[in-house]
């Protein structure tokens, strides 16, 4: 069984909203320097469904990341928590790309790596928010997709899958290989074990540049995007918080509901 | 964009009846297409739908196809991928909108791949370019802390909204017209996706996305025991109990409850966030209620921000002695 898991390092996404500064000129999101560097947890999810999977049967796990610049303690994590290798399409050329040039590149790289049974991603990243680039992977590689699961059963050249919907979940049976994107509901990443830190230390990432993967730079990218970022500004909140004040919390409490009752709000 | 036009929604049932999701397609479209001097059309994949489709008509859409086959009863990525592809290369229309719903999320993105465009996922607003007639299309990104404005050149221009950006539909007409009903053949369309079976995993009380008012907890929570007060309060509101993701990942409460950014979208009258430090995350999944009062022990939460009420205390004491003043208001 041969796995591929796409992830992507952003920038933490449980930070609060004022470590964030948003460049309207530049277009872009400057995170403030406590701000760590993480990957996008759904990706995170997806390394340990493709790890459940392994823990099951004989199964070889290759994570592939994208951008320029890669953060290595970042994207090194999926080999310490037990994945067998790692591929870093890294180059300027990467950066700043829509879903169909990242989803492009990613597929490129994939039939590159050559035998995949499954692919995996997360549901959507924590900072473009899109949910595309999966539905990409399966589109350019002609492979079915099966999106937002919680769990990922395989036997027999099939997948089946317990796919989240809103007010419960699907279970959705498919034939490998497939894309199927992972949602938080799978649970807990697993934390590295120490076997697993000295083994990924000895292990170093495959460099690839678009070259590599049989790609123009003007394919990868912003070059290669289709969608355009016109315009990026911060909401505006309303920041008009009447703290309700006490001299103990339960006399806060009371003022509270004395107010609320007061202004008719509950 | 000779050729093209048409602003076309696709409109959604469950158990036979509209999904309300499709109301706020219907303002979200009606708005473009009044911009661009075109029509409003939707479109419904199912079984047996044409009756309750036809009530479009009286919300302002201007035509109606429902594509009829009995496979199209449910959702099938499959099935529902091919017919609209199909329909939307012969019929080009200019725009085409989704909900951004467990359907729209998955099918938006499929369709644009294999008809060679793009789409913007998750938009809160949506203009036409007025010197070009493209669309342009506003999303939150990193989770709220700012919001894009894109545009792309493909065709058809494709976007997904977000449940409650836009006003549900007003009824404007006693009107109806004729649904066209095209009857699909499926026979030649590979179903490589099937589906096993369906869970429901309902709440008891007050469905989340209805609900007046709203308790959620978040970390702060610290265990399940704790969200039985919360509950408790939401109960005595007649409202809902909702979560951050870091509850429902740590299995304080089902992750149906989840209200965030990959949760639920909500927008009630009053949302009261509990032992919430106002991650972006999950404050983009309820800052659109009416009024947010804020309870935290940590007066530098950024939830305050956000909030328009705010006590500062541990939530043990203030949450049981804030329910026992409202009773005592009776």
């Amino acid at each position: 069984m041969n796995i591929v898991v796409c992830v992507k390092e952003v920038a933490d996404p449980e930070a609060p909203f004022d470590s964030f500064r948003v460049d309207t000129e530049r277009k872009v999101i400057f995170a403030s320097p406590s701000v760590m560097r993480v990957l996008s947890p759904f990706d995170e999810q997806a390394v340990e469904a493709a790890l459940r999977i392994k823990d099951k049967m004989e199964a070889k796990v290759s994570v592939i990341s994208l951008g320029n610049k890669l953060d290595r303690v970042v994207v090194k994590k999926p080999l310490l928590m037990g994945a067998d290798e790692l591929f870093l399409l890294e180059d300027e050329a990467f950066e700043g790309g829509d879903s169909f040039s990242t989803a492009y590149a990613l597929s490129s790289a994939i039939k590159k790596i050559g035998s995949y049974d499954l692919v995996l991603c997360g549901r959507q990243s924590a900072d473009t928010n899109a949910g595309q680039v999966g539905a990409g992977i399966a589109y350019f590689l002609g492979i079915p997709l099966v999106t937002v699961a919680r769990k990922i059963d395989v036997s027999d050249g099939k997948a089946r899958v317990e796919k989240v919907v809103s007010d419960g979940y699907e279970v959705v049976e498919t034939t490998l290989p497939c894309v199927i994107t992972v949602s938080s509901e799978l649970g807990q990443p697993r934390y590295p074990s120490i076997h697993n830190i000295r083994r990924a230390n000895e292990l170093k990432p495959i460099i690839w540049k678009p070259a590599d993967i049989g790609l123009d730079p003007s394919l990868c990218g912003k070059k290669g995007s289709k969608l355009h970022l016109l315009k990026l500004f911060q909401p505006v909140y309303e920041s008009s918080c009447h703290i309700i004040e006490g001299d103990t919390p339960v006399e806060a409490a009371h003022n509270l509901a004395l107010r609320l009752r007061a202004v008719r709000i509950i | 964009m000779e050729g093209q036009k048409d602003v076309w929604i696709v409109g959604e049932t469950k158990d036979g009846k509209i999904e309300s999701v499709t109301f706020e397609l219907v303002t979200a479209g009606k708005a473009l297409a009044q911009a661009l001097g075109e029509k409003l059309v939707s479109i419904f994949l199912g079984n047996g739908i044409e009756e309750e489709a036809r009530n479009l008509f009286s919300y302002g859409v201007e035509e109606v196809y429902v594509l009829e086959n009995p496979e199209l009863a449910n959702y099938n990525l499959d099935l529902y991928g091919t017919c609209l592809e199909k329909v939307i290369s012969e019929k080009k229309p200019r725009i085409v909108l989704l909900g951004h719903t467990d359907m729209g999320a998955e099918l938006g993105p499929v369709i644009a791949f294999r008809l060679g465009t793009s789409i913007v996922t998750d938009c809160v607003e949506l203009a036409i370019d007025e010197s070009k007639g493209f669309l342009l299309r506003t999303k939150p990104i990193q989770g709220g802390v700012a919001l894009g404005v894109f545009r792309d050149e493909g065709l058809p221009q494709m976007a997904t909204i977000r449940r409650k950006s836009f006003l549900p539909a007003e009824r404007v007409t006693d009107s109806y017209q004729d649904v066209s009903v095209m009857n699909v053949d499926l026979s030649g369309v590979r179903k490589r996706i099937h589906l096993l079976d369906r869970i429901k995993e309902e709440t008891a009380g007050v469905k989340l996305e209805d609900a007046e008012i709203i308790v959620a907890g978040g970390r702060g929570i610290g265990d399940a025991e704790g969200f039985k007060v919360l509950d408790e309060l939401a109960r005595y509101l007649k409202g809902a109990l909702g979560a951050s993701r870091a509850a429902c990942d740590n299995g304080w409460v089902p992750t149906s409850i989840q209200i965030g950014i990959t949760g639920k979208i909500v927008a009630p009258r009053v949302y009261i966030a509990v032992g919430i430090s106002g991650a972006s995350q999950h404050m983009s999944g309820c800052s659109r209620a009416r009024t947010i009062v804020a309870i935290n022990k940590d007066p530098n939460a950024p939830i305050f921000k956000q909030s328009h009420f705010g006590v500062i205390g541990d939530w043990k004491i203030v949450v049981p002695a804030f329910l026992d003043k409202l009773k005592s208001l009776e």
